[in-house]
């Protein structure tokens, strides 16, 4: 916890060299699983997400159906070897509600109301997590359902800002998100600057909250361009040769 | 299926009312309902409190007991939130483990108590490494008409106000009573048309797309936000959602969180 005392920030700079408002390393690849609907691999920092979409698809049981639209499914899980701990297989209490919160981030662009009865199962794997996982499970899903062809609104994408010896910094990394003041995950649709998930843990004033706001929003649009570029960059080489 | 009809029928009227600057019971769009809180409702808790919003029931228990610390925080006392929504509350509860829903709220109102670090942990060790004071606090939802976030939060708070250390018990020595340090106050404001409502019921709850709880502190900083439901907001909007949560809490506080 925080009763340790550790310098996270030398000469402006933090503990991996970056700025105050810079972006850990992404690395997006489209279509990954053969058998999923829609796949996406979403690298951020030593994180490594997948996600796999299946659907629309029957609903099971049919009395979760929905007689008026579909129903999104959103499973978020950790691997055991994911974490210096080896974590306990299945879902936890912190695994049921990351997938409750990131389902409902992606809910609002899903357009649910063309596939009645069906459901549309999102599940999301943390290969390697390195703080900032439910953020890298959320951007992968966003791609993968794109992927997988459901219609959508618009893409989400989503950024973590934290605090760290009174600074507000965005993307934290895992020593940070340790013994930092303040821990807070965004989604929102770039685009259209809607926000669909936002948490928040720590400390934090007004004025730290809107600069972290701030942050997120410009961590957002920039994984945005990439999550774009990730699709167009898959889509329109197959285009060009006439395959699926 | 006739049951989803009345409820989009219902839905379609809350959201008029709304629209048309009511609300269902004739509040106004940022008045609570009536709220009593009843500290030390159960004795054999080391701290407990009964509070009422409306039709809304919470029970809030707090145990305290000796057990081993975390390995990673050997001198630090350890604080475990779990709420229950008793089948009895609610047509909609079911028995059985904790669906996402009670989870989400107990890690909510956790979230809200060791972001303001309102007990100090340091002053439940025992023996550190060794033994340390768990304290559980138990959320048990009696009757629900919507709003339980607040409820609970409240409940909790309320419940650590009066904490007692059940030294004698176990044989021990030392402080039997713990004063928190902080008093967070957790309040949930849905959007509904680009209004916002403060303490929704039931039906209010079940009409807006987005809620989101704002858990402030006496000195107006924030301990804890969580958004839940399948609506997007603009910052503007989640700006003067927090604006409200804090001054809101504050009213609560001074009402019902003095010592």
């Amino acid at each position: 916890m925080k009763n340790e005392e550790l310098e996270l920030i030398k000469d402006g700079k933090r503990l991996d060299g970056r700025g105050f408002d810079e972006l850990r390393p992404i690395k997006i690849e489209v279509g990954v699983l053969k058998r999923a609907d829609g796949s996406c691999y979403f690298q951020l920092g030593n994180n490594k997400a997948i996600a796999a979409v299946f659907g629309p698809r029957e609903m099971h049981p049919r009395h979760f159906q929905d007689a008026k639209m579909a129903v999104v499914t959103y499973r978020y899980n950790m691997a055991p070897f994911s974490v210096d701990d080896r974590k306990r297989p299945g879902p936890d209490r912190r695994s049921v509600e990351i997938s409750k919160v990131s389902r409902e981030a992606l809910d609002p662009v899903i357009i649910k109301e063309y596939y009645p009865k069906t459901a549309i199962d999102v599940y999301v794997e943390l290969l390697q997590s390195d703080a900032g996982t439910r953020t890298a499970g959320i951007n992968a899903a966003s791609v993968a359902l794109a992927a997988a062809g459901i219609p959508m609104r618009d893409l989400v994408s989503s950024v973590a800002v934290g605090k760290i010896h009174g600074e507000v910094v965005l993307d934290l990394s895992a020593k940070e998100d340790n013994f930092g003041q303040a821990d807070m995950p965004i989604a929102m649709v770039a685009r259209t600057d809607t926000i669909t998930m936002i948490q928040m843990d720590g400390r934090f004033t007004e004025a730290e909250f809107k600069r972290g706001m701030e942050l997120a929003n410009r961590g957002c649009h920039q994984i945005y361009e990439l999550q774009r570029a990730a699709l167009l960059d898959k889509y329109s080489e197959s285009a060009e040769l006439g395959e699926e | 299926m006739g049951f989803e009809v009345m409820e989009d029928l219902r839905k379609d009227y809350v959201y008029d009312l709304i629209d048309s600057g009511k609300r269902i019971d004739g509040r106004g769009f940022l008045d609570y309902r009536e709220i009593t809180v009843e500290r030390d409702a159960i004795d054999k808790a080391e701290g407990s409190a009964l509070v009422r919003i409306g039709d809304t029931a919470v029970l809030v228990g707090v145990k305290v007991e000796p057990g081993e610390p975390f390995p990673d925080t050997p001198n630090l006392g350890v604080i475990m939130t779990n709420a229950e929504l008793r089948p009895g509350a609610s047509p909609d509860f079911e028995p059985g483990p904790p669906d996402e829903n009670s989870i989400e709220l107990a890690r909510i109102v956790d979230r809200g108590i060791r972001g303001s670090e309102t007990l100090d942990l340091e002053k439940l060790c025992i023996e550190p490494g060794v033994k340390v004071w768990m304290t559980f606090i138990d959320i048990h939802i009696l009757d629900n008409d919507g709003n339980l976030i607040d409820a609970a939060a409240l409940g909790a708070i309320a419940s650590l106000l009066n904490l007692r250390i059940p030294t004698e018990r176990y044989g021990l020595t030392g402080d039997n009573v713990l004063a928190p340090r902080e008093t967070p106050v957790a309040v949930s404001i849905i959007e509904v048309g680009g209004n916002f409502l403060v303490d929704p019921c039931l039906y209010e709850e079940n009409a807006a797309s987005s809620k989101l709880t704002v858990i402030s502190n006496a000195d107006g900083t924030l301990s804890g936000l969580q958004k839940s439901g399948n609506g997007g907001l603009k910052q503007e909007q989640i700006e003067a959602m927090i604006a409200i949560g804090i001054e809101k809490g504050q009213e609560l506080r001074e009402k019902f969180l003095v010592l």
